[in-house]
């Protein structure tokens, strides 16, 4: 089983249809990586990679900003 | 005791904006307007056109299209969330100019969900009041040219008005369910003082709405078990194409199944939902179910359930 930050990077790279910065601390948003309509569709595909249920009150766009935050809040 | 939906009526101001004039002002491409929110022009009311009087006019052709005097109107609801901050709100003076008498108004300080949340409350109230005149009426753009232009939200306001008339009279569609729901963990993402410009957290607000306005369409469509292919008409809030199309894909119908004139007149914030009714009620089919639904600022959300009777 890959590392998680191995499987974040493949989530989001199937997303985007493009290779993610190296640095995991990179917003994913203001580096032009993501646009706002594929936030909803990374939050579905962490979801369905974790198996888990990311409830409305965790929606908050800065948890899902870089590798780095995405893997804190899904380590909890 | 059921609740019908009766007339509908709207009102668009003349001046077309497009994206090239405004693109100049913002200092962006008429492209990527329309590329990141489906808009190619939206309607600016004049100085001397305000929330008052372009309910006024979408309430005078509702009346006229149903072909009942004000004077039957047993109570009004006015929704906007761009009427000038302070009291009284704009219901009262809106009353007048209909020539309402001391009919009671209900004023909805509600952007973009105020008139699915009107509709509903009108339901429940027509067993008490008979006939009650849904009005939403927006003037966003005298929000956005209040302070410098924001590029990311100036973009996306029209200015409108729709009404539609609530009854327990039997009528064409009879409403047979809704879900409201609101949730303020988020208002500031999405807010307005009157004094500083419109804030939006656009990450946030498409986050948020991209789930929650499928969720609550299926929460009604579950309780009446009926199927979202099965639904003739999606009738929803006009916030961005992109968002309409990311709604029908969580429904797992296709896009053109939602109701879209957002190319023509932006967002409308709540009366965007009554205007497309308005124009979608000329190609209405005979039979079917309908669906409305609405997210904005606050957050308010829902959806509603009628059927063609």
């Amino acid at each position: 089983m890959p590392d998680i930050t191995a499987r974040l990077r493949a989530v989001v790279e199937k997303i985007a249809a493009k290779p993610v910065p190296q640095d995991p601390d990179e917003s994913l948003f203001e580096s032009g990586l993501l646009d706002s309509f594929m936030l909803p569709d990374l939050v579905s595909a962490l979801e369905d990679e974790f198996t888990v249920k990311i409830p409305d009150s965790d929606l908050n766009p800065r948890k899902f900003d870089s590798l780095t935050r995405m893997e804190a809040y899904l380590s909890k | 005791m059921s609740s019908y939906l009766h007339a509908f009526g709207a009102w668009l101001p003349e001046r077309v904006v497009s994206n090239a004039e405004l693109a100049e002002r913002l200092g962006c491409t008429a492209e990527w307007i329309e590329s990141s929110s489906g808009i190619r022009e939206r309607r600016w009311a004049d100085d001397q056109t305000g929330v008052v009087e372009m309910a006024e006019r979408a309430a005078t052709t509702c009346l006229a299209t149903e072909g009942v005097p004000g004077s039957q109107i047993g109570l009004v609801i006015l929704a906007s969330g761009s009427a000038p901050a302070g009291f009284p709100a704009p219901g009262a003076a809106l009353a007048a100019r209909l020539g309402l008498g001391t009919t009671p108004v209900i004023d909805l300080p509600m952007a973009s969900s105020g008139s699915l949340f009107g509709i509903a409350l009108a339901s429940q109230l027509a067993e008490t009041y008979g006939d009650v005149l849904v009005i939403a009426s927006e003037k966003m753009s005298s929000i956005i040219q209040a302070h410098p232009l924001d590029r990311n939200t100036a973009m996306l306001f029209g200015d409108g008005a729709a009404a539609v008339l609530v009854s327990k009279r039997r009528g064409p569609w009879e409403i047979l369910d809704y879900a409201l729901h609101s949730d303020g963990q988020f208002s500031s993402d999405l807010s307005y003082d009157g004094s500083s410009a419109l804030r939006m957290n656009g990450l946030s607000v498409i986050l948020q709405a991209a789930r929650k306005l499928p969720g609550a369409i299926q929460e009604v469509l579950e309780r009446a078990k009926i199927p979202a292919a099965d639904v003739s008409a999606f009738l929803l809030h006009q916030a961005n194409q992109n968002l309409l199309v990311r709604v029908a894909k969580a429904l797992g119908i296709l896009p053109d199944r939602i109701f879209s004139n957002i190319a023509r007149y932006g967002n409308t914030s709540s009366a965007s939902m009554l205007i497309a009714a308005a124009e979608w009620v000329d190609q209405a089919p005979e039979s079917g179910p309908v669906v409305f639904a609405a997210f904005g600022a606050g957050f308010h959300w829902g959806a509603l359930l009628a059927a063609r009777r």
